[in-house]
C-alpha cells in the first residue's frame, strides 16, 4: 500500500514511521520543511498531568510509554527526552481541593501522582507562598524540532521518502470517487491508495482541498524564553488553574503559566491562548500578564531577562479533541490533526492509530486505545463553530 | 502624586502625532521637521545621547575633548539637536534618551510602541508608548562574516571601532587593522590614524574596478568623489598601506588578538593558497556591509524587499509610507545607503505628515530633495553592487570555527546539520541552537543563512529578516511591575 | 579632562565621564571581562553599539549588563562575569 503523508511535523513524522514499520510504502510531503509549523513553536511537553479523564488522558498515557521506547531506540539525546516529571502547584487553599480530586480520578485510570505538602522540596525556588502540589513523574518533555527530525530520519531509513518544499493543491480522485493520490501546486501527480492529512493548524485547508473538510481552528499562544541560566527549575511547574484553562472552550484570552528549564539553559514560560484566527500580531498583555504569573510562582524570575517571544497556532477541534481516523466522505483519506497543544505528547500513539487504520489492523490492539472518540464522523455531525 | 507621575499619566491618556524609533540622521530629521510643523513627537533611542551610530556622541556633560573631529557635517547635527531640545523644552517633543524599544502594536487608534528604560543597571522599567503614526528609523549594525579566532577579544566590528572613538574617544588598540569590505573601512582607518593609532592595513575584499560599470551613479554625486579623495589622501598622509582583493581569513592569540592572517582573493572571494601572511596586531576592526534593524517593521507585518546587499529592507512609498497603514520607515532600514540619505528620507516622512493631516500649509518644495534622495539611492545601488559579500567566504572556515558566538555552536556542527537537509537558516537554527542565544542571530544569522544555502543571498531572494516579537531584552520583574490596565 | 574612578574585580579603573564601561576598561588595556557558559573563553567587546551581547558584565551585583551602554559612574562595582552570570 503507498500512502502520502501530508506533513511532516512530529505528528506526520509519527504516521510516517508507523505506517512504514506496518509495511506501507510512504511518501512525506511538507510544504516548509519538518518541524517548521506548530512543531517548532511549542515547548515539547509530553503531558499526563494536565487531562482529566478521558479519551485524550488514554491516549496520552499509551503516547507515553511509546515516547519511552523511541527515547531506547533512537537515543534520549536525539530527542532530548527527559523524563523530568511535572509538579502541579495550587497557589491557594481554594485550588487545594479540586486539585486533589483531579489527581484522585486520574490515578484511577492510571496516571502515577502523589501530593506534595512542601512543594518547595521540590522546586527550591518556587515561591514559598504555595499552597501544596501534586507530583507527576511522567510527564516528560522533548526538543519538539529534534524529536521530529529523529523520528523522520529514522523512518527515511526504513525506506520512507521524503519531499520537502512540496505543497498539496488538490486530490487525485478516481472515477469510483475513491482517492488516487495528490497534485502538488506545481502540477506533479504523486499517486497513492491512502493520503493522511497530519497538516496540524493547517488540516482544515489540507482536507478541503482533498476533499474532505474537518473543522480544525487555530489558537494562537505565545511562549516566553529567557536568558540562559544554571539550572533553576529542576521540573514543569505550573499553577492549578492551567487543567481548567486547557479545558475551557469560552472566547478571549487564557495564560496560566508554564514554566520549565531547558538543556539550552534557557527557562520557558507557557503557554497563551486566544482565539483570534491567524492574527500574527504580538500582545504585549499577553506576554505582561504571563510574566507576572511566571514571577508569581518564582520570584527569582523577576531579575532574569526576557530574550523571545515565539508564537504559534494549535489546531483545535471544536470538541477539544484530535481527529483521527479514515473520512467517512472520501475513501482513501485520513485524518491526524487537531491535537491542540498536546501534539508532541499524543504524536506516537497517533501514528499507531493511524497505521492501524490503514492496515486494517485492530487498533486497540496496535496502539492499545479505543479509536472511536477520535473518529472524523463525531465533527461532521455537529455545527462547525466560527473564529 | 509627583509632578513626573502626573506628566506620565497624561502621556499615558494622550496619543502623540508621531513616534519615532531611533535617533540618528533619519530620526533626528523627521522628529525636528515634524515638530518644528507643529506635530507632537516621542522620539525614542536606545544611546545616551542623540546622534545613533554616524552621529554617535557622549552624552550631555561628558568630559572628553576632541571626539569632534571624528564627525562629518556637524553643522547639521547640531541644529537638528537644537531644533529638537528647544521643542523638548516647550513639550512638543517628548525625548526617551536610554529607551530600548522591544515590542511594538498596532490597533485602530494607531500605535503602541513598548520601550523599556534601561538608564540604570538592575532598574530596568518598562513604559508604554502611544503615537498615531510610528517612523521605524532604528539604523543598522555592522555584518559579520566569521572567521578562525574573531571570537579573541581584541578583533572587533569595524563600527565599534568607531563608536569607541566617537562615543568615548577610546582607540581600542595601538597597530590595528582594518577589512571587510564597503567605503566604511575608510572613515574607519582614517579616524583611528587621526587618534594617533598605527593603521597596519586597510583590507577591501572587493576589487574597486567593480565601481566603473556605476560611472554614472559617482558622477551624479560629485561630493562622494570629493569625500572618496579626500581619504585616500588621508590614508596616505598617515601611510595606510590599501590592499584589496585581500581579507582578514584567521585572527590569533590566546587570551586577546596578537596576530591576524590576510590573504589574497580570487575573483570568487576564495583566499589564493600561499598568499596569506600573518602581521602582528592588538586590534583588528572587519565589516562586511551593514545589516537593517527590521525588528519593529517585521512585528508590525510591514512588506519587505530584497536589497543588493542580500538584504531584505522595509519596501516604501514615495513618503516613505509602509504597508502597514500608520508605520513609516527611513534610512537603513529601507535599505543601506548612509547618514546622507537617511536624513533625506526622514525628512521626506515629515513632510508626508504635515501634509497628510493639513499642518500648516507647508509651502516647501520638494523637488530639490527627491532629486536629491534619487541620486543617493542610485549611488547606494551601486555601492551595494560594488561591495558584495564574497561567495567564496566559507572556504576560510575550519572545522572548530565559531559561528554563533553565543551558544558557541561550531561550523562541524553547522554543516553537519546542513549535510542531513537542513537548506535554510532558521532549519539550522532548530537543529543546532545558531541564533538562540543573547544576541538572537543578529550577528550569525546572515553567514549561517549563507552555509544554509550554500550561496550568498542577493536581491531575488535575500536573507529572510528574522522575527524577533522581542526586539530588546528586559527583565521579566519589569514586565510584570507594568500595570495591565497600561497595555490594556 | 577630569577623571574618576570604578571598581573593577578590585582594582580601580580611570575613566572619563561619559564614557561607558565598556570604553574605559578597553581604555584601560583592558579587552575581555567575561568567560563564556560552555567553554570559558575569554569575550569582551566586540559590536560596541548594544547589539551583540559579547559585552556581558556584572555592574553593581546586576548581571548580563552590556558593558557598551552602560556608562561608567564613580564608585560603580563591575566584576567579571563567568558563564551565565547567576549563581546557583
Amino acid at each position: 500500500m503507498r500512502v502520502v503523508v501530508v506533513g511532516a511535523g512530529i505528528i506526520g513524522a509519527c504516521v510516517a514511521r508507523a505506517a512504514v514499520v506496518a509495511g506501507c510504502e510512504v511518501v512525506v510531503l511538507d510544504r516548509d520543511q519538518v518541524g517548521s509549523g506548530t512543531t517548532s513553536r511549542g515547548e515539547g511537553n509530553v503531558l499526563v498531568s494536565d487531562k482529566p479523564p478521558g479519551p485524550e488522558l488514554d491516549l496520552a498515557l499509551a503516547s507515553r510509554r511509546r515516547w519511552q521506547d523511541l527515547g531506547d531506540e533512537l537515543g534520549r539525546d536525539a530527542l532530548e527526552l527527559e523524563s523530568k516529571g511535572g509538579l502541579v502547584v495550587a497557589t491557594s487553599q481554594a485550588a487545594l481541593e479540586p486539585l486533589s480530586r483531579l489527581a484522585a480520578a486520574q490515578r484511577e485510570v492510571g496516571v502515577e501522582v502523589e501530593a506534595v505538602t512542601d512543594p518547595t522540596h521540590v522546586e527550591p525556588f518556587l515561591t514559598p507562598e504555595a499552597a501544596g502540589a501534586q507530583w507527576y513523574p511522567q510527564d516528560a518533555q522533548v526538543q519538539p524540532v529534534l524529536a521530529a527530525a529523529a523520528v523522520l530520519a529514522d523512518a527515511r531509513r526504513r525506506g520512507v521518502q521524503y519531499r520537502p518544499g512540496t505543497e498539496v493543491a488538490a486530490a487525485r480522485t478516481g472515477q469510483d470517487g475513491r482517492l488516487r493520490g495528490v497534485v502538488t501546486t506545481s502540477g506533479e501527480v504523486i499517486a497513492a491508495d491512502a493520503v493522511v492529512n497530519c497538516a496540524g493548524t493547517w488540516g482544515g485547508v489540507v482536507g478541503r482541498r482533498l476533499g474532505g473538510e474537518v473543522p480544525v481552528l487555530p489558537r494562537k499562544g505565545f511562549v516566553l524564553v529567557t536568558e540562559p541560566l544554571p539550572p533553576s527549575v529542576r521540573h514543569k511547574v505550573y499553577s492549578a488553574d492551567y487543567v481548567a484553562n486547557v479545558a475551557a472552550s469560552t472566547e478571549g484570552l487564557e495564560t496560566s503559566c508554564v514554566v520549565e528549564g531547558t538543556r539550552g539553559g534557557t527557562i520557558l514560560i507557557g503557554a497563551s491562548r486566544e482565539r483570534v484566527g491567524f492574527d500574527r500580531s504580538m500582545s504585549p498583555l499577553t506576554v505582561q500578564r504571563l510574566a507576572a504569573q511566571a514571577v508569581a510562582l518564582f520570584p527569582f524570575l523577576a531579575g532574569v531577562q526576557l530574550l523571545r517571544v515565539y508564537r504559534g497556532f494549535r489546531p483545535y477541534c471544536p470538541d477539544h479533541l484530535p481527529v483521527i481516523g479514515p473520512d467517512p466522505r472520501v475513501a482513501g483519506l485520513f485524518h491526524a490533526c487537531g491535537h491542540e497543544g498536546a501534539g508532541i505528547g499524543l504524536a506516537p500513539a497517533t501514528g499507531d492509530l493511524v497505521a492501524a487504520h490503514l492496515t486494517g489492523l485492530d487498533p486497540m490492539l496496535v496502539a492499545g486505545v479505543d479509536p472511536a472518540p477520535f473518529l472524523p464522523e463525531r465533527l461532521l455531525r455537529i455545527p462547525e463553530e466560527t473564529s | 502624586m509627583t509632578a513626573e507621575d502626573r506628566r506620565a499619566h497624561t502621556r499615558a491618556h494622550t496619543r502623540a502625532d508621531l513616534l519615532v524609533a531611533g535617533g540618528g540622521p533619519a530620526g533626528l530629521t523627521a522628529a525636528a521637521t515634524a515638530a518644528s510643523g507643529g506635530l507632537s513627537v516621542v522620539l525614542v533611542d536606545s544611546g545616551h545621547a542623540l546622534g545613533g551610530q554616524y552621529w554617535r556622541h557622549p552624552p550631555a556633560g561628558a568630559q572628553m575633548s576632541g571626539t569632534d573631529g571624528f564627525h562629518h557635517d556637524l553643522t547639521a547635527y547640531r541644529s537638528l539637536v537644537d531644533t529638537i531640545s528647544g521643542h523638548a523644552e516647550t513639550g512638543l517633543v517628548d525625548l526617551r534618551l536610554g529607551h530600548h524599544a522591544w515590542t511594538v502594536r498596532r490597533d485602530e487608534d494607531g500605535i503602541e510602541l513598548h520601550v523599556v528604560d534601561r538608564r540604570r543597571p538592575g532598574a530596568d522599567r518598562a513604559v508604554v508608548l502611544r503615537g498615531r503614526r510610528l517612523l521605524v528609523a532604528s539604523g543598522a549594525y555592522d555584518r559579520q562574516l566569521p572567521f578562525p579566532g574573531w571570537d579573541l577579544p581584541g578583533v572587533y566590528t569595524a563600527g565599534a571601532l568607531q563608536a569607541l572613538l566617537k562615543g568615548g574617544g577610546v582607540a581600542a588598540g595601538r597597530r590595528v587593522l582594518v577589512a571587510g569590505t564597503g567605503p566604511f573601512l575608510l572613515p574607519v582607518a582614517v579616524g583611528l590614524a587621526d587618534a594617533g593609532v598605527r593603521v597596519v592595513g586597510v583590507h577591501e575584499a572587493n576589487d574597486p574596478r567593480r565601481w566603473l560599470r556605476h560611472a554614472r551613479a559617482v558622477a551624479a554625486l560629485p561630493g562622494k568623489a570629493v569625500e572618496g579623495v579626500e581619504y585616500a589622501a588621508a590614508l596616505l598622509r598617515h601611510r595606510i598601506p590599501v590592499r584589496v582583493r585581500s581579507t582578514v581569513v584567521a585572527a590569533h592569540g590566546r587570551e586577546r588578538v596578537e596576530a591576524v592572517t590576510v590573504a589574497r582573493l580570487d575573483r570568487d572571494g576564495r583566499l589564493i593558497e600561499g598568499t596569506q601572511q600573518r602581521i602582528a596586531v592588538d586590534a583588528v576592526g572587519v565589516g562586511w556591509g551593514f545589516t537593517p534593524q527590521l525588528e519593529l517593521a517585521v512585528s508590525l507585518g510591514c512588506e519587505l524587499i530584497g536589497s543588493e546587499d542580500g538584504n531584505a529592507v522595509v519596501d516604501v512609498d514615495a513618503w516613505q509610507r509602509t504597508s502597514v497603514p500608520g508605520v513609516l520607515a527611513a534610512g537603513e532600514t529601507t535599505g543601506i545607503g548612509g547618514a546622507l540619505l537617511a536624513g533625506l528620507e526622514g525628512r521626506l516622512a515629515a513632510e508626508g505628515l504635515l501634509r497628510e493631516v493639513g499642518c500648516g500649509a507647508p509651502s516647501v518644495r520638494l523637488r530639490p530633495v527627491r532629486r536629491a534622495v534619487a541620486r543617493q539611492r542610485a549611488f547606494s545601488r551601486a555601492m551595494r553592487e560594488a561591495h558584495p559579500v564574497p561567495a567564496g567566504w566559507p572556504a576560510w572556515l575550519d572545522d572548530e570555527t565559531t559561528i554563533c558566538r553565543c551558544e558557541e555552536v561550531r561550523h562541524r556542527v553547522v554543516r553537519e546539520a546542513v549535510a542531513s537537509g537542513a537548506s535554510d537558516g532558521r532549519q539550522v537554527k532548530q537543529l543546532t541552537r545558531t541564533g538562540m542565544g543573547w544576541c538572537q542571530g543578529r550577528i550569525c544569522g546572515f553567514a549561517v543563512e549563507c552555509l544554509a544555502r550554500g550561496e550568498v543571498p542577493g536581491v531575488a531572494a535575500p536573507a529572510p529578516a528574522s522575527e524577533r516579537l522581542v526586539a530588546a531584552p528586559l527583565t521579566l520583574g519589569a514586565l510584570a511591575r507594568l500595570p495591565s490596565h497600561e497595555v490594556e | 579632562m577630569s577623571t574618576s574612578t570604578f571598581r573593577f574585580d578590585g582594582t580601580d579603573i580611570a575613566f572619563v565621564p561619559g564614557q561607558s564601561v565598556g570604553a574605559a576598561l578597553v581604555a584601560a588595556g583592558r579587552p575581555s571581562w567575561r568567560t563564556t557558559r560552555h567553554e570559558g573563553s575569554p569575550r569582551g567587546l566586540f559590536c560596541g553599539i548594544g547589539v551583540c551581547f559579547d559585552c556581558l558584565v556584572t555592574v553593581d551585583g546586576f548581571p548580563n549588563e552590556r558593558a557598551c551602554l552602560v556608562l561608567a559612574e564613580a564608585g560603580q562595582q563591575v566584576s567579571t562575569q563567568e558563564g551565565s552570570g547567576h549563581d546557583r
